[in-house]
């Protein structure tokens, strides 16, 4: 696509666990961007949002890494995520990790302004209504807990999904409960983060949906862990790859049961 | 070093960079004197006769029964008629409330009266309530020889008499009533609010009537 | 009796004990049922409820700027009034003041309504070991009494009990009552509390409770409750004591308005709870009942430490539940795990301020940050941002593991530097899709067992994302010229 000079510029932010374990939530990303008329560049000089430092109480290297991440997207008009968790660090975190520096500080608000979730965004600012594509199947939804409850996410989601050709949608119970995956918690409470994520396979199990659908791949790289494990035929993508048409390659941890 | 100057001191220490001392006690000493209302729900802004509708079934949402008399003067029968109706002796406890004791309860001559506070014998007993909140069903009733509190905890069941002009849409409205009767910064030695019969989720969060308080809890709203 | 022994350094242990314990598990599950379904349905009624919450922290906010003054003219109000203001640095001046209290009247039975702050400052053991018998009056705390257990939830003390194993402690402790009566229902359970604990009232010289605010206007404390213990516990004896820590104060009738309103919403979903009680000051001469004394105890016990610092927000606290109620971790192990008086995400802000963060590390740290305790805090306490307060102030100290500070280390010298954070991707992903084999996944792998024991590891792709973007653009912008 050819860039007319009025497309919104938008700097994808692929987030480390896309870039490392699902680089196809990236392409599906720039195709849904794309396909809504924006100009997409993905910066190299990217790694990760910070989360893993702020959470463990590292704000140094937190710090160190914001920096970074604003000065390789903040001449973008937008910066997009596929992911509420990351989105939400980079807007309602990073300012606060400057509030002794007030140039970095109105870098940072200026900066954070400018960041948002993929579904939010293709809705909420470019007003996108439906999109072009196919999938036979039912799916359920995961509602990633940053993601709602920083940035509002619920409703942007469903309603691209309900204009995907051939798709189904079955509410699980408790959509909107955490699955237990919280980051560095599954791996250090991990006895505690899997009695979570059994509850949470256990409502994705009884809708007998085809297709797990989520906003963000640490919780689904974790229900999808848990559904493999226990040999479950419900099958695990980013919401992103089916806006965007993209079911061709293996889902998250590979087939289901069937 | 006393614990009261201790405590006071670190407090002190750790507000000290809000303001001046004598501009916080000025805000101090307005919000006491103006205690500024802060948002009544709608709910509690009713006219009166939808407030006591309102009042009325919010009661029985928490489980109270509510009737409704024209006058006082029928308060008696109206006691009889749900004593009679729980199968309960015909005996009442009450305070010296003159609102209560002028009544003529001597038209029921087998029904045994008993004035002060209860001992912790009494099935039912009766109270005149200072107020009610329409917006969540509740009486308010004060400490005194009128109105002793122990009556409001000890009988089985507790009725309770309420002038329907004196229910008010919200708890603001009787606060401004205990001001006016107590003067600014006083109140009775006890206030209760009470919003239905006492009750316990305690095991397995299955509701129980019937905690410590009163099994039941029936309210007689008086017209005039 | 165990009430004040501190185990949140064995947390950990306590959630894998807590996870298989099928008895606690059953009983957990009425948790996530009833108290959240019951809260959204009451918050839903009122279209007031936000802006209320709004307003509740307000005043809370303006309360603690204020706390000095506002104590102050508290304690002349309650002293206008007849009444007596105790002040109490610690716990054990505290306990201090309650045995100076009771020995001046040679108490032998000390009735209690339900008070986190007397399970704060461990009183029912210290007032035992001082040969007076405390007995708690509300039925989950009478509950746990009997079976000498700490609370596990602050406003269900007993929510990880069940029935069949109530039925057991009534029957060993009410061994005088026929054998053969009934007891397996929640209706003849509480019956049977009622009428044990009615003549305790009666009993005893003391009536101790907690208070949910503190008037500074007028001298007043306020207690709710739904049982009607607390009325019970300070209207009969000759001593009314209230204990409460100063953050519960309010300026004015009207403030304390504003806050019930979101109170029992938020704690159990009633609209109003069933006893709203205001105590000011010891029986006046028209008073027929009512005590001859009023005692207040001020604790402060760490919180004038939380003032001005970044935890001032957690006095706010109302101790609802709602919190630990919509917690998934409280959900997992219940409130035990959390090894002191506060569980849950309050708990796990308040206990590092109270008890210290070296001893309770693990509680600020146990948490998704999955940020549902803050939704539904009707205080607007950012719970979640204290929690990472906290880790900041482990970090800072070097309290967290070896372990787990150099792998964060190790990971953030990468972070900081795409180059190299991009060229090791390219050495360690085609690793591990390689271990991924055709199924895409991996059950084992080396560092990895928290993840792999419970769940297989999604296997990545063999190119980053950045790495086939790159070709991919080169291709594109190729394309182009």
């Amino acid at each position: 696509m050819e860039s007319s000079g009025k497309n919104p510029r938008v700097g994808l932010f692929v987030t480390c666990l896309v870039d490392l374990f699902r680089p196809a939530v990236g392409f599906a990303s720039v195709r849904l961007l794309e396909d809504a008329g924006c100009d997409v560049s993905v910066p190299m000089a990217q790694t990760c949002c910070g989360q893993p430092a702020y959470n463990s109480g590292d704000r140094a290297d937190t710090r160190a890494i914001a920096e970074e991440v604003i000065k390789s997207f903040e001449d973008f008009d937008y910066i997009v995520a596929p992911s509420g968790s990351c989105a939400g660090m980079l807007k309602k975190h990073y300012p606060s990790l400057f509030l002794d520096d007030p140039v970095w500080h109105k870098r940072s608000v200026a900066f954070s302004a400018k960041v948002h979730e993929l579904t939010s965004f293709l809705t909420d600012v470019l007003s996108v209504s439906s999109v072009s594509a196919k999938f036979n199947g039912s799916v359920t939804y995961h509602d990633s807990c940053s993601g709602l409850r920083e940035l509002g996410i619920q409703g942007q989601p469903r309603k691209l999904l309900s204009t995907v050709e051939g798709l189904e949608m079955t509410e699980m119970k408790d959509p909107d409960v955490c699955c237990g995956f919280g980051g560095t918690f599954c791996v250090k409470y991990s006895d505690i983060s899997n009695a979570i994520v059994e509850k949470k396979a256990a409502n994705v199990e009884n809708t007998a949906a085809d297709l797990l659908l989520a906003g963000d791949l640490g919780c689904l790289m974790n229900i999808a862990g848990k559904l493999r494990r226990q040999k479950a035929k419900t099958e695990v993508r980013h919401v992103a790859e089916v806006l965007a048409g993209m079911t061709n390659s293996p889902p998250i941890g590979g087939r289901g049961k069937s | 070093m006393s614990g009261r100057e201790a405590i006071l001191g670190k407090v002190r220490n750790a507000l000290a960079a809000n303001g001046s001392a004598s501009d916080r006690q000025q805000v101090v000493t307005e919000r006491l004197e103006t205690a500024p209302k802060g948002i009544v729900p709608a709910r509690g802004k009713l006219k009166p006769a939808q407030r006591v509708a309102l009042f009325r079934s919010m009661a029985e949402q928490v489980s109270c029964t509510v009737r409704q008399v024209k006058k006082r003067d029928t308060i008696p029968r109206a006691v009889m008629e749900y004593l009679r109706s729980k199968n309960l002796p015909a005996a009442l406890r009450m305070g010296d409330d003159r609102r209560l004791t002028r009544l003529p309860w001597a038209d029921f001559h087998t029904l045994d009266i008993k004035t002060g506070p209860s001992d912790g014998d009494d099935l039912s007993g009766i109270s005149y309530a200072s107020g009610g909140i329409a917006e969540t069903g509740t009486v308010m009733l004060q400490s005194g020889s009128d109105n002793p509190t122990t009556i409001n905890f000890l009988p089985e069941h507790h009725i309770v008499v309420v002038d329907a002009k004196d229910i008010a849409g919200d708890l603001e409205t009787l606060y401004a009533k205990l001001r006016r009767k107590f003067g600014r910064g006083g109140m009775p030695r006890v206030v209760n609010l009470i919003t239905g019969p006492s009750r316990s989720g305690d095991v397995e969060q299955k509701i129980v009537l019937g905690a410590h308080g009163p099994r039941a809890v029936h309210i007689i709203i008086v017209d005039a | 009796m165990t009430q004040h022994t501190i185990t949140s350094p064995a947390f950990k242990e306590n959630a894998r004990a807590a996870l298989n314990n099928t008895q606690l598990q059953r009983a957990l599950g009425n948790v996530e049922q009833g108290f959240i379904a019951k809260r959204s349905l009451a918050a839903d009624a009122l279209p007031e409820f936000d802006a209320l919450r709004d307003n509740a922290r307000d005043i809370k906010n303006h309360s603690l700027e204020h706390l000095d003054l506002y104590l102050e003219a508290y304690e002349a109000k309650v002293i206008e009034t007849g009444g007596h203001v105790h002040w109490a640095q610690t716990a054990e001046d505290a306990r201090g003041i309650v045995l100076d209290i009771c020995r001046k009247v040679d108490a032998k039975i000390v009735t209690k309504s339900k008070s986190m702050i007397t399970e704060e400052i461990g009183l029912n053991d210290f007032l035992e070991k001082s040969g007076i018998a405390p007995i708690e009056t509300d039925l989950g705390e009478y509950i746990i009494q009997l079976r000498g257990e700490a609370p596990s939830h602050i406003i269900a003390p007993a929510v990880h009990v069940n029935k069949d194993e109530v039925e057991e402690a009534f029957r060993k402790a009410h061994d005088y009552l026929p054998g053969n009566r009934e007891l397996e229902e929640p209706e003849q359970l509480l019956d049977e509390a009622r009428r044990v604990l009615r003549a305790k009232y009666f009993e005893a010289d003391i009536g101790i409770t907690g208070a949910n605010f503190l008037v500074a206007e007028t001298g007043t404390s306020i207690v709710v409750t739904n049982e009607g213990n607390a009325d019970l516990t300070q209207t009969l004896p000759r001593i009314h004591v209230v204990i409460a820590s100063i953050e519960k104060i309010v300026p004015t009738l009207e403030d304390s308005a504003q806050i019930l309103r979101v109170l029992a919403r938020s704690a159990t979903g009633q609209e109003s709870s069933v006893y709203t009680t205001f105590s000011t000051g010891p029986r006046r001469p028209d008073d027929p009942d009512g005590p001859d004394q009023y005692h207040v105890i001020l604790l402060d016990n760490g919180r004038s430490a939380m003032l001005g610092t970044e935890f001032q927000e957690m006095l706010r606290c109302i101790r609802c539940g709602a919190c630990m109620n919509h917690c998934p971790v409280y959900h997992a192990v219940g409130g035990h795990a959390y090894g002191w008086v506060y569980p849950g995400p309050m708990g796990a802000v308040l206990t590092p301020s109270l008890i210290g963060v070296d001893k309770s590390g693990h509680l600020p740290n146990a948490s998704t940050f999955c940020g549902r305790c803050e939704s539904v805090c009707p205080m607007r306490i950012p719970l979640p941002k204290m929690m990472r307060h906290w880790r900041e102030r482990e970090f800072e100290r070097g309290l967290n593991p070896a372990t787990a500070r150099y792998g964060l280390k190790f990971w953030a010298y990468f972070a900081k530097r795409p180059r190299l954070y991009h060229f090791a991707a390219a050495f360690g992903l085609p690793l591990l899709a390689f271990f991924g084999g055709r199924k895409r996944r991996l059950r084992k792998l080396p560092f990895a067992g928290g993840w792999t024991r419970h769940r297989d590891l999604p296997a990545p792709q063999t190119k980053s994302f950045l790495q086939q973007w790159q070709k991919h653009e080169a291709r594109r912008r190729g394309g182009r010229t």
